[in-house]
């Protein structure tokens, strides 16, 4: 039983892993987005 | 610049359905190991993990170079992005190997070559990109990290390598092994199908990766622009 729950623990680590890391893309990648259209109003009000 | 499309998320969807089915069949189709059972199944994730982030680094590699020879920033885009992509896979083979070696082995971790080679590489790639944010130009820190970059991908040969250079807790190949190594064929296939849907994610992951050095080149563009033509505006914070 405990080598299930190992088997399931690494499975559930594994997955964590690169969805921590996708969510944490699409956070820099909106963050970004934000900044590049506030420089873009910017630019426009000269 | 494509942010999105019906393109990517086909890709998206195909990745998922490739994921879902390699999970199925290494928890499913795939036959239970004599002597490790249920446990071994780890193998399916932890295997392809090692292979993705080699590739990755391998990428790295490549894009170093590239930039080297050529000074264009896009390969400096892309190495970062691979640097990092394959970092996580890296991190994913230093945790699943550890929960696999404890009831098999009965310990976490030993300083072995396989498992000292692989934890050096995740330091070594750590260490890369930890040098990027030490370097404000970004010429300078493209060139600097272009030469540590090569540097870093000379450990993966070793990791690779280290089973069969020297005697180690970390098991022998099974795969391109010598005589008497080996794999069942449905093991293998399911071997290579969880390396596939893995690929998928990676492919997935540095398409976003690399657009976000896209974007940061174009906001840092912006905030000369906007710095040139009015200075009292506020512009972009490194």
């Amino acid at each position: 039983m405990k080598n299930f729950e190992s088997l399931f623990a690494a499975y559930l680590i594994v997955w964590a892993i690169f969805f921590v890391y996708q969510l944490s893309l699409g956070q820099r990648l909106g963050r970004l987005k934000q900044e590049i259209e506030r420089l873009k109003r910017l630019l426009e009000r000269k | 610049m494509t942010t999105g499309g019906k393109g990517n998320w086909a890709a998206t969807l195909a990745v998922a359905l490739l994921i879902c089915l390699a999970g199925y069949a290494a928890l499913f189709i795939a036959p239970e190991e004599r002597t490790m059972r249920a446990i071994q199944r780890i193998f399916y994730f932890h295997v392809p993990s090692a292979w993705t982030a080699f590739l990755a680094f391998f990428i790295v590699f490549i894009a170093n170079i590239g930039y080297l020879a050529t000074r264009k920033p896009k390969w400096d885009w892309l190495g970062v992005s691979a640097a990092e992509v394959g970092l996580a896979f890296c991190t994913a083979v230093l945790v699943t190997g550890p929960i696999w070696a404890k009831p098999v082995w009965g310990i976490w971790w030993t300083w072995d070559a396989r498992l000292t080679s692989t934890f050096v590489l995740w330091l070594m790639y750590v260490s890369y990109l930890l040098l990027r944010t030490l370097l404000a130009d970004a010429e300078r820190r493209a060139r600097i990290c272009a030469v540590f970059g090569i540097f870093c991908f000379l450990d993966v040969p070793l990791v690779y390598f280290s089973i069969r250079l020297w005697r180690t807790q970390h098991p022998q190949p099974v795969i391109a092994g010598g005589e008497g190594s080996g794999l069942d064929p449905t093991m293998r296939a399911v071997l290579f199908l969880c390396w596939a849907a893995l690929l998928g994610v990676m492919v997935i992951l540095l398409r976003q990766r690399y657009q976000l050095e896209q974007l940061r080149h174009d906001a840092e563009e912006l905030a000369l622009a906007v710095d040139t033509a009015a200075p009292e505006l506020h512009s972009i914070q490194r």
